[in-house]
């Protein structure tokens, strides 16, 4: 199992987010997760590489293991969670700096000595290859990469968590600012990295985690109410709430 | 009769906007009425006194004839001193403000004495320049003392306008440097103060500009009245434009008239240069931001 979770809570203050979550995310395979606002899709997300705890005021208990090992003990570094699991946000986030140095960013955090610039080009090479972004910003890397297209921003967005070498993609509604034909770009290149990443994707897109998702999680007040095959979910659904959510009778 | 025709009731309220809109205007053209007063007056009064003896020449005759070229050096020493202990303790304070420290009580009353600090008046900050700077640290009536007083007083200046500019970085580009596993450091280092840096100096240049006409804060702790030698280091006493106005206008018997003028003008416009350079600096960093 890529990431599995033993009675995860989660409390933000007095106001408990997650109940008792356990789940297991297969490698190598896309799940989605979806239901209503509020229910703890994105709470769950920014449980797995422990982002939540920034704030002070939020409390876990439970377990959560990563390719096998708890991210959750004392010994764990954080900085070494967050590089090898990857976010992918709402709105694309890429920095006010050139779409290179976005790319060469988490790369330059991590390592202690300076890359020569031939391997620099490759790694920006090859990672914009792999999110199809290489062929329409090859001749313009030192643009600023705020005045891409929303598209392109989230596909950079993307690209520069590959060269962190992460094995875990966590996206929190990565196309719900993107228009339906970028949607379907970016619906497309995540398919594209099937396998190679393990991608757990929260989703308010029915349709989108029909078509673009393995297994599919349905969560309802903080607790798991199923979590199936996708197209199980979508054709029988095994309880009520998830038909009824899957239907649009409420969200 | 058609639906759309003017009523009464209309008509009335269009002459009542039409009021409103004049008086409210007046009320904002009579703002400018002193500051144009002001510049008429000083280039008037002050007419036949520039020339370049007046910049590089020292005062003579009881600083009755001759320049002001002590009291320029020394206001350049006073705020470039000012400037160097201030801009670094301001901005440090700034950063861990807005970008470490969470909300506590200690927090907020650092918060409070921030607000409050500002709000001394600028003679209160002369005697505890003397007491402190002056007596007790025993830097004597010196440029550090006075700079030092100085730097204290402008200091909320320089952190109000550092945290503010730190706060208008988009929060998302945080999230985006943390989640990469960037600490709070080199989320800073490499991306907040970088988008920041234009507000930060507009702030910086807006604190000089304030310090050059300070009188009060440094009368007592390092400017003098006459010196007939430029200070050659920080524990010298100095000249100061502000000053030397003072002195000359209310001191001094049988000043020309045209001189205090002079200075006072020579005063303003290194303030309103320094503003004008603050406003087209900001204005220009801002075309080449893209978010």
């Amino acid at each position: 199992m890529a990431i599995e979770t033993k009675g995860l809570s989660l409390w933000y203050g007095d106001f408990q987010a997650l109940f008792d979550v356990d789940l297991s995310v297969r490698e190598g395979q896309i799940t989605s997760m979806i239901g209503p606002s509020g229910c703890g899709k994105s709470t769950f997300l920014r449980t797995i590489n422990r982002i939540n705890e920034r704030h002070s005021y939020v409390r876990t208990e439970g377990g959560v293991e990563v390719f096998g090992e708890d991210v959750m003990a004392e010994d764990v570094e954080l900085v070494q969670v967050r590089k090898q699991i990857g976010m992918v946000f709402q709105r694309p986030n890429a920095l006010p700096i050139s779409i290179r140095e976005n790319v060469l960013f988490g790369l330059k955090l991590h390592s202690t000595k300076k890359m020569s610039r031939a391997k620099q080009d490759d790694e920006v090479e090859k990672a914009l290859r792999r999110v199809l972004l290489w062929d329409t910003v090859k001749d313009r890397l030192g643009d600023v990469a705020t005045s891409l297209s929303l598209e392109e921003q989230q596909k950079l967005c993307i690209a520069r968590l590959l060269p962190m070498k992460p094995r875990v993609l966590l996206m929190d509604e990565p196309c719900s600012a993107l228009d339906p034909k970028a949607t379907s770009a970016v619906e497309d290149l995540i398919w594209e990295l099937r396998g190679e990443y393990t991608i757990l994707i929260v989703t308010h897109n029915m349709a989108q985690a029909r078509r673009a998702s393995d297994e599919c999680i349905f969560m309802l007040m903080g607790k798991v109410i199923e979590h199936t095959k996708t197209e199980e979910m979508f054709l029988t659904p095994g309880h009520q709430e998830t038909a009824d959510y899957i239907e649009g009778r409420y969200g | 009769m058609s639906s759309f025709q003017t009523t009464d009731l209309n008509q009335s309220n269009r002459r009542k906007e039409s009021l409103v809109r004049i008086l409210l205007g007046m009320v904002t053209l009579t703002l400018i009425i002193p500051v144009g007063i002001i510049l008429v007056t000083l280039i008037a009064k002050s007419e036949g006194t520039f020339s370049w003896a007046f910049f590089s020449e020292f005062p003579r005759n009881s600083m009755t004839e001759g320049g002001i070229f002590p009291a320029l050096v020394g206001t350049l020493w006073l705020v470039a001193v000012a400037l160097l202990a201030s801009v670094p303790f301001g901005v440090a304070a700034a950063i861990y403000l807005s970008e470490y420290a969470e909300d506590t009580a200690l927090t907020r009353a650092i918060n409070l004495a921030i607000i409050n600090l500002a709000g001394v008046p600028s003679i209160v900050h002369a005697l505890f320049g003397v007491g402190a700077f002056v007596l007790f640290f025993e830097f004597g009536t010196s440029i550090l003392a006075a700079s030092l007083t100085m730097a204290v007083m402008t200091l909320p200046v320089v952190i109000v306008a550092t945290r503010e500019s730190l706060q208008a970085v988009p929060q998302p580009f945080r999230e985006a440097c943390w989640n990469m596993g960037a600490t709070r450091w080199q989320t800073i280092w490499r991306i907040v103060l970088p988008n920041s840096i234009s507000g930060i100096l507009t702030g910086v240049i807006l604190e000089v500009s304030r310090t050059v006409g300070e009188t009060a804060p440094i009368m007592f702790t390092g400017a003098a009245l006459f010196l007939p030698f430029l200070p050659t280091s920080v524990y010298d006493q100095t000249m100061a434009m502000s000053l030397h106005l003072y002195v000359i206008s209310t001191q001094v018997p049988d000043v020309p008239e045209g001189l205090p003028y002079g200075v006072a003008l020579t005063l303003i416009a290194i303030v309103m240069i320094l503003n004008s350079v603050s406003i087209g600096f900001r204005t220009y960093l801002r075309g080449k931001k893209k978010w």
